[in-house]
């Protein structure tokens, strides 16, 4: 799949005919030994591993009511069929959420049901779809399963609410415990236990990197704004992930919470130890590793002593720790209960704005005309704030305060229909180029719209892997990779600290031209 | 004929209750160890319970998803549930009340029901989108429950069948005797696939009735940090691992 074609735009987004296989492929790279091994995954695929494909999905089926619930109950009604943004820019019916689904319920449906093991021993299982599980099966589930982003969009509009993220997270871990995992997510899982985050940065070379930063902030605004690492004793431990500590756009935003911090006059703290937001073992589906990357962060805040924890822009791993942060790796009885444990940078800032603490001048920002992306995993998995729908309010109020020029995309497309960028759900790498640009089409498309009909210049976003994904496939749509912007980069853009020499002072302090 | 239909029924019934008991339990005794309401979510108990009602009885989802699909799935079951409440009265020496209120909408209802699975059977065969999806049991269940229909409405409107006698016969078949059927063609057709759908509910996609009720994603409160919610299997790896 080295080759394709970028999708091509249409006013309103166009929903395809099916054309099977027409992202027929290998699938990403598979995991190596030594990526597996870090995991406790077996080497490579094992002798016996249609047997033991099977004997997990029974484990599986034994541990997740969803699972099953969501297999038994799918009427094949066609609600979801051109709801997912990789059918939408591939028309590869395999990826229409009941097709993908279908992959494992067909072979469900011949092991673990009464009616696929009788039909089956009359030869008739074609009749309600069951499958054997071939080598064939394996590698569909392989291609399509890693042509899912987990995005739950299909979950908004099934009347049953079955949410194929929990399909797909079911069959990538089923393929991991038979021995044929994916490279990309697992090797990056290793890098978590060896060295603290995705990114593999050590410690040394993240103390280097905030205090370049201190100095960029001191450069520009006259004041020292402290980013503290591993400093113990501190009111807040500030998680993020760990491409907020080097790639543009994410730093500009890590700086934006830093003197957010810096206004409120709080005490907060970087920990080496959980130098990662992220939670790549939500994207395998795997419950052992997902808690084993949770512990790092409850164990860097027992170690530093921290009241509070703060969660940095980033959306899967806004769900881990909104939604499943407090089972995995609580009860977080030891921090203050005065406050949301976990709470979301947005969250804070915005606590702020209410409480009248931050002086702005959104006139910074007034060369820019700003439209928000509501990344998925943030919009249908998890909140902000104390009601529902928090979510979707509160970067923008944020954004607006900061910000005079916002428009929003259309209706359809944002809130909890919002498109996924196309890289999420452990997609964002070189080796899925195809599915990811194809992915993007639905969310290119609205912003095309609002860029030519409401002149907007950049999409801001609170997700690491939607800004790296935006960064790279921007420009497969003729638009410029600098268009994707951090919220946090508005604020700290608009945000006057105690003390700043500000543009109007450095005005008045040069001779009247007047 | 008479004595054939009694032990199908009796057959039929213990299957569907049988079943339907197996399943609900297995979903029951299932634990969902996240939390993973599709947000927004209620974030409270009561407000889990206007989501799901909205959910089961105007098809809110769906609603969103697709207005044919919604408007086809909709009238088939509502008309179904009109349809189904009619039938108490063969069940009962002297019907409920509101069984008698709704009557005169339940003969009709019928109609409803064929033209909702007319729609969703022409949806099926001409988006090629749902055709991909669909194996022959979607069309088989859909053309079963189409002929369920027509042989009810023939029943009614154009082979008259002598419903009293139809009516003894199941009023004396839950007491567990045998009386008499009226000898009807459609009404043959009816009892057998009516039957057979009893058979096949707790082994099909029918279990989509049960199992929205069991749906994670709708029927979770959104309180993750509010109050802890751990699974039992997921509890037992914090002991294992605390050593």
């Amino acid at each position: 799949m080295a080759d394709f074609e970028t999708p091509e735009l249409f006013k309103n987004i166009h929903v395809p005919k099916v054309q099977p296989g027409a992202m027929a492929s290998d699938g990403p790279f598979i995991a190596k030994p030594d990526h597996q091994e870090a995991l406790g995954f077996p080497h490579e695929l094992v002798d016996n591993w249609e047997q033991k494909a099977v004997e997990e999905m029974g484990n599986t089926l034994k541990k997740y009511r969803g699972l099953r619930v969501f297999l038994d109950s799918c009427v094949k009604c066609g609600a979801c069929t051109d709801k997912c943004h990789y059918y939408l820019g591939s028309s590869d019916p395999k990826n229409m959420p009941v097709a993908r689904q279908d992959l494992l319920r067909s072979v469900y449906r011949k092991y673990h049901t009464p009616a696929g093991k009788f039909l089956s021993k009359l030869g008739l299982e074609g009749l309600i779809g069951a499958k054997s599980m071939t080598k064939e099966v394996l590698d569909d589930w392989y291609n399509y399963y890693h042509q899912c982003s987990e995005c739950r969009r299909c979950s908004v509009y099934c009347p049953y609410g079955i949410d194929t993220a929990e399909i797909t997270m079911a069959a990538r871990d089923i393929m991991a415990k038979v021995g044929q995992g994916q490279k990309y997510n697992n090797e990056i899982i290793g890098k978590v236990y060896k060295i603290g985050n995705n990114l593999g940065l050590p410690e040394p070379a993240l103390a280097d990197t905030l205090e370049g930063l201190e100095e960029d902030i001191e450069d520009e605004t006259g004041v020292k704004v402290e980013l503290p690492l591993d400093r113990k004793g501190c009111d807040i431990l500030l998680v993020t992930p760990s491409a907020d500590f080097f790639a543009e756009p994410h730093v500009d935003g890590l700086m934006g919470y830093a003197k957010v911090f810096h206004e409120a006059g709080v005490s907060w703290t970087l920990s080496s130890k959980a130098s990662e937001a992220a939670n790549f073992g939500m994207f395998i589906g795997s419950y052992e590793n997902m808690r084993k990357i949770s512990l790092r962060i409850r164990e860097a805040a027992i170690d530093l002593g921290v009241k509070r924890i703060i969660f940095g822009e980033c959306g899967h791993a806004w769900r881990v720790a909104y939604s499943f942060l407090n089972t995995l790796a609580g009860p977080f009885d030891f921090l203050d209960q005065n406050y949301p444990i976990p709470q979301h940078i947005c969250e804070f800032t915005h606590d702020l704005i209410q409480k009248d603490k931050l002086k702005f001048d959104p006139s910074e920002n007034d060369w820019m005309t700003l439209t928000f992306h509501d990344s998925c995993n943030v919009a249908r998995a998890s909140r902000m704030g104390d009601k529902p729908g928090g979510q979707f309010t509160i970067p923008r109020d944020i954004i607006k305060t900061v910000c005079n020029n916002y428009v929003d995309m259309a209706p359809e497309t944002i809130g909890e229909g919002t498109y996924c960028c196309g890289g999420g759900g452990g997609l964002l790498t070189d080796d899925l180029m195809a599915v990811r640009v194809k992915g993007a089409m639905p969310r290119m498309t609205a912003l095309t719209n609002v860029v030519k009909d409401d002149g907007v210049t950049h999409m801001a976003a609170i997700c690491a892997i939607c800004k790296s994904q935006f960064s790279k496939v921007l420009p497969y749509y003729d638009m410029g990779m600098d268009m994707i912007v951090s919220v946090h980069q508005l604020v700290s853009n608009a945000l006057i600290l105690t003390g700043q020499e500000t543009d109007d002072e450095a005005e008045q302090a040069e001779p009247s031209t007047e | 004929m008479s004595t054939f239909f009694a032990f199908l029924f009796w057959f039929a019934t213990a299957v569907i209750i049988l079943g339907l008991a197996f399943k609900i339990r297995q979903y029951w005794a299932t634990p969902a160890p996240l939390k993973i309401p599709t947000t927004p979510a209620p974030t409270t108990k009561s407000g889990v319970v206007y989501r799901m009602a909205k959910e089961v009885i105007v098809f809110e989802s769906l609603f969103k998803s697709n207005k044919w699909i919604w408007l086809f799935g909709w009238m088939f079951h509502f008309s179904l549930f009109l349809v189904l409440a009619r039938h108490i009265r063969y069940f009962q020496e002297q019907p409920w009340f509101w069984v008698n209120i709704i009557q005169p909408f339940g003969k009709y209802a019928a109609f409803g029901m064929v033209i909702g699975l007319l729609g969703l059977l022409a949806r099926r065969i001409v988006v090629d989108r749902v055709r991909y999806i669909s194996s022959p049991s979607d069309y088989l269940m859909l053309i079963m429950l189409i002929f369920i229909g027509i042989s009810g409405l023939m029943m009614q409107l154009v082979l008259h069948t002598d419903i009293i006698a139809v009516k003894e016969f199941f009023l004396a078949w839950m007491g567990f005797s045998i009386a008499e059927l009226p000898d009807s063609f459609p009404l043959m057709v009816h009892l057998s696939l009516v039957a057979l759908l009893m058979i096949v509910f707790p082994f099909s996609k029918l279990l989509h009735a049960p199992g929205v009720f069991f749906s994670p994603t709708r029927n979770q409160v959104d309180n993750p940090r509010e109050q802890r919610h751990i699974s039992d299997w997921a509890a037992k790896l914090e002991t294992e691992n605390k050593g």
